[in-house]
């Protein structure tokens, strides 16, 4: 059980968190067809767009109410109404996601009464979905703002059923914010390999996975969870939700739906893939492959590899909450130590990380307490590369945002080749790392040496 | 709310008079953004472009987390000095603060904060949408802060919903006017920077930021003129630097109408001379040393500047050669706001490369004769930026690359064709005379990529068979 240490300074430094209007909209990217668009001013559009695009690499449809000085003043209702007026008429989305920012929110707006009265004024555009989401940037993180999104997706788009296990191979998933495309497209193989069907919301490893489509320009997302599926949910024989952050959607799941629920912390290292697989075999009724079980073995080989160097390492973590008890449960398990940890903001799921205590703050704090414990490793986003540099300390890059680096987004870390991976790298930065022990001369010995070996060149 | 910008001194903001968009008489200031049909960042962003790379000083985003927490850190401008700028500080309100009015309170001890641990030569509050609006007086807490903590703290009122992100440069500009120029005077010409037969002359930039340190290919030119940059709005800049601007006694505006502001004041107020110019193209830096020449007035400058020109383009000449063989008839499309519309233009022809239409969105009249001028009466001009009617006019005008911001680069990649980034948030510099050649190479880097004609093609199976089956 760690303490958790609350926000202790004015001013935050190097920010770890990144808005909850930003998580939204990454839940909506998730889904095909779909564009979210932020009720709010133009730039609140345009720094989250950028930050995606960093990112994934990835063209990012997100549009704006571009909320202006007089709306900002006067009320800005007639944005939002005519705002989805112009996606609906100009983009012909399935799906608009319409998260609130600090600015609305300021206001006192009321999203859902506004799509209401789209709804009212435009019923020609009945046919498309419209999920309005509760966001302001002063509450929570990107992590609690794709929860709500992922709540609002369920509540309006998921009819109350008495259906479920009428699709007897079809499984949801729920699908946290900490899991990357890579982790996704790995969960979707898992779960076929037990010849069941998943349905993953939100599937940002169909959308966001980065893939050269033929079209050569779409205004809406690449890919993602298609309308039809998510109305179908209500029909599966199960619900797997990944990522604490997710349970209160899968409950909301459950009982409009009667789907019974299967809830996974995350899926990182030997003992939670070992659950995830467990439960699938139990869930199809089949034996677990041979393939797995040798990708099991595998995972098995490198921790007792890898044991000599991940043995007793100290780890400085700074993370949003679902990633930094799975990273805490997986490194712990292979003998390291979590010295420093750091989360934006506070979560219940932060009491069960394996250390004594979890700053809520920043990458200062990350900084600061990283070099108090003497840790030898970090694990944050790209922002922390700044940190590792000024403590000479090897980072591992994971969470939001990886900028400065190819292919973060595409990287799987769940599974036991997700997990196998992770320690071959954590190894090698560690090694890397490695420091030997300070030479000793005698004093006995010559100072002068000839130059033996030394290479000309 | 009394706080809050009013929307005449918005309006005044946005009439600027240097400014040529707002001759047109169809077109006061910039348009209305419309809802659902809007790209592009806000006041508070621009007024971060134009700011942020004062590198000494403390930047302090007041409000709620979205605003630094998407970014902070994401400027590609380089330093030689402090990297006090690079370190991300916002109030990060909670919701607590916002309901009770404690912003206020908090902005209050960030700054105290800001200084105790990070001791900058002055703290930038910056204000945001959300702060605007239920009021704080940010204004008064900077003044009370600077009072009791006996360091500069300069208030930027660039709430977002203001509008874009050229009128949050130019709140920018207003701020440095208002609350730097002027506050102190230049130090002394180093006794150890002195070369006899050489008279100093003190000038400024605005409008440089130094992108990927692109400035570095250019200031050792200066040095060699004699020409000592006393501030730059805002590459590299300090702040003791800035506060002097008001001594140049030349300045240049760099690509920027929404910097305009400043230089026009600055001359009203200290009678400071300046012109607009760039630093891409051979051309243009030619063109600009000569500028700063001609505005000091000084022979003996003159006679140097040209032969630094004739000697510099010598070089660049050279280098650029093997360049120009293959470059030469390649087509571009190039979509990129107001100035640079034009002032890429004789860069790339300079490469033996023909612009086959240039982006004008951003454009004033002005601009758009210059473009006439440059590429002939009938150039095409795009005013509609949408990745449609970009990818139209690369097709229909046979480019075989589009020049464009950041905004367009994965529009490009995904069509599968050859790109370059000539925006703020670019990797590479091209200023200056040794800056055409980096230009140079990306261009050919990217025009002769082999890996388009690989993705260009379907896959093998995809193929329709010729011949007869094998199958019997």
């Amino acid at each position: 059980m760690a303490d958790i240490l609350k926000r202790a300074k004015p001013l935050a430094v190097n920010p770890l968190k990144v808005s909850q209007p930003v998580g939204a909209s990454l839940a909506f990217l998730g889904l095909k067809n779909a564009l979210p668009m932020l009720h709010g001013s133009q730039g609140c559009t345009a720094f989250g767009k950028v930050f995606f695009v960093r990112h994934f690499r990835e063209p990012i449809p997100l549009q704006t109410t571009a909320m202006d000085q007089v709306s900002s003043v006067m009320g800005a209702d007639e944005n939002v109404v005519e705002g989805l007026k112009t996606l609906c008429e100009k983009s012909k989305p399935e799906i608009i996601g319409l998260p609130t920012t600090g600015l609305s929110e300021t206001q006192g707006t009321d999203i859902k009464r506004l799509v209401k009265q789209f709804r009212e004024m435009c019923p020609q555009f009945d046919h498309i979905a419209v999920v309005p989401v509760s966001t302001p940037d002063y509450v929570g993180s990107l992590e609690s703002g794709f929860a709500l999104a992922v709540e609002a997706i369920i509540d309006v788009m998921i009819q109350k059923s008495a259906l479920a296990g009428r699709r007897h191979k079809q499984v949801n998933v729920l699908a946290g914010s900490m899991l990357t495309p890579g982790d996704i497209e790995s969960i979707k193989d898992w779960i076929e390999a037990f010849g069941l069907r998943p349905v993953v919301l939100p599937d940002i490893g169909d959308s966001l996975d980065g893939h050269l489509v033929p079209q050569e320009n779409t205004p809406l997302t690449l890919g993602g969870t298609p309308k039809a599926e998510i109305e179908s949910m209500g029909e599966s024989i199960a619900t797997l939700v990944i990522g604490r952050s997710l349970f209160k959607a899968a409950d909301m799941l459950e009982e409009r739906t009667g789907v019974p629920t299967l809830r996974f912390d995350h899926l990182m290292g030997l003992d939670a893939s070992d659950a995830f697989t467990h439960a699938l075999a139990n869930l199809s009724g089949l034996p677990v492959p041979e393939k797995l079980e040798r990708q099991r073995a595998q995972l098995q080989d490198a921790m007792v590899d890898t044991h000599f160097m991940t043995g007793f390492t100290r780890i400085a973590l700074a993370l949003d909450p679902d990633l930094l008890l799975a990273f805490g449960d997986f490194l712990v398990g292979v003998g390291a130590e979590i010295v420093a940890a750091v989360a934006p903001t506070r979560a219940e799921a932060l009491a069960d990380v394996p250390c004594a205590a979890v700053q809520i703050g920043d990458l200062e704090d990350l900084e600061r307490s990283a070099k108090l414990a003497d840790a030898q490793l970090l694990i944050s986003n790209s922002h922390a590369a700044q940190s590792a540099a000024r403590l000479h300390l090897p980072l591992l890059r994971a969470g939001f945002p990886q900028y400065d680096f190819v292919g973060g987004y595409a990287r799987p870390w769940v599974g036991y080749r997700g997990a196998r991976q992770a320690l071959f790298d954590l190894a090698n930065l560690f090694l890397g790392q490695h420091h030997d022990i300070p030479a000793y001369r005698s004093i006995y010995r010559p100072a002068a040496e000839a130059d033996a070996g030394l290479v000309r060149h | 709310m009394q706080h809050i910008m009013k929307a005449t001194q918005i309006a005044e903001l946005l009439n600027e008079p240097a400014c040529t968009h707002n001759d047109s008489k169809e077109k006061a200031g910039c348009a209305r953004p419309k809802p659902g049909a809007t790209a592009g960042g806000c006041s508070f962003d621009g007024a971060q472009i134009a700011l942020l790379p004062i590198a000494d000083v403390a930047h302090i985003v007041h409000g709620p987390i979205a605003c630094a927490g998407s970014s902070w850190d994401n400027r590609g401008t380089k330093t030689t000095g402090p990297t006090l700028f690079k370190i991300g500080m916002t109030t990060d309100l909670t919701e607590q603060d916002v309901i009770m009015g404690r912003g206020e309170k908090r902005l209050f001890h960030a700054i105290k904060q800001a200084i105790d641990d990070y001791h900058p030569a002055a703290v930038f509050v910056y204000a945001t949408c959300v702060t605007a609006l239920i009021g704080d007086d940010m204004e008064a807490v900077c003044k009370a802060a600077e009072r009791h903590y006996g360091v500069p703290v300069v208030p930027v009122d660039c709430a977002g919903f203001y509008g874009t992100k050229n009128l949050g440069n130019r709140i920018a500009g207003e701020a440095m006017l208002k609350y730097v120029i002027g506050t102190r005077e230049p130090d002394p010409v180093p006794e150890a920077a002195q070369r006899p037969g050489i008279k100093v002359h003190d000038i400024s930039l605005i409008g440089e930021y130094n992108i990927a340190g692109e400035f570095f290919h250019v200031l050792p030119l200066f040095d060699e003129l004699g020409l000592r940059i006393l501030g730059t709005l805002s590459g590299d800049a300090r702040f003791a630097e800035i506060q002097t601007m008001h001594r140049a006694e030349a300045s240049m505006v760099v690509c920027a109408k929404a910097l305009l502001n400043v230089a026009r004041k600055v001359e009203e107020k200290w009678g400071v001379p300046w012109f607009e110019g760039s630093f891409y193209g051979v051309a243009d830096v030619s063109h600009a040393l000569r500028e700063f020449a001609r505005l000091l007035n000084d022979p003996d400058l003159t006679a140097r500047t040209e032969a630094l020109i004739a000697r510099e383009e010598a070089k660049a000449d050279a280098a650029l050669a093997p360049w120009r063989e293959r470059l030469k008839g390649k087509r571009v499309l190039l979509y990129t706001g107001g100035v640079k519309s034009w002032s890429i233009v004789s860069a790339l022809q300079d490469l033996g490369m023909t612009v086959v239409a240039t982006g004008t969105k951003k454009s004033t009249e002005e601009d758009k004769a210059r473009i006439r001028e440059l590429m002939g009466p009938d150039v095409n001009m795009i005013d509609d930026g949408s990745p449609k009617a970009l990818l139209g006019a690369y097709k229909e005008l046979k480019a075989d690359i589009l020049i464009a911001g950041g905004r367009n680069l994965y529009t490009a990649l995904k069509a599968r064709i050859p790109f370059l980034d000539i925006n703020q948030e670019r990797e590479f510099g091209y200023a200056g005379y040794a800056g055409m050649e980096e230009l140079a190479r990306q261009l050919a880097l990217t025009i002769e990529s082999p890996v388009w004609q690989k993705v260009r093609k379907p896959a093998p199976w995809a193929v329709p068979q010729v011949g007869t089956p094998l199958t019997a």
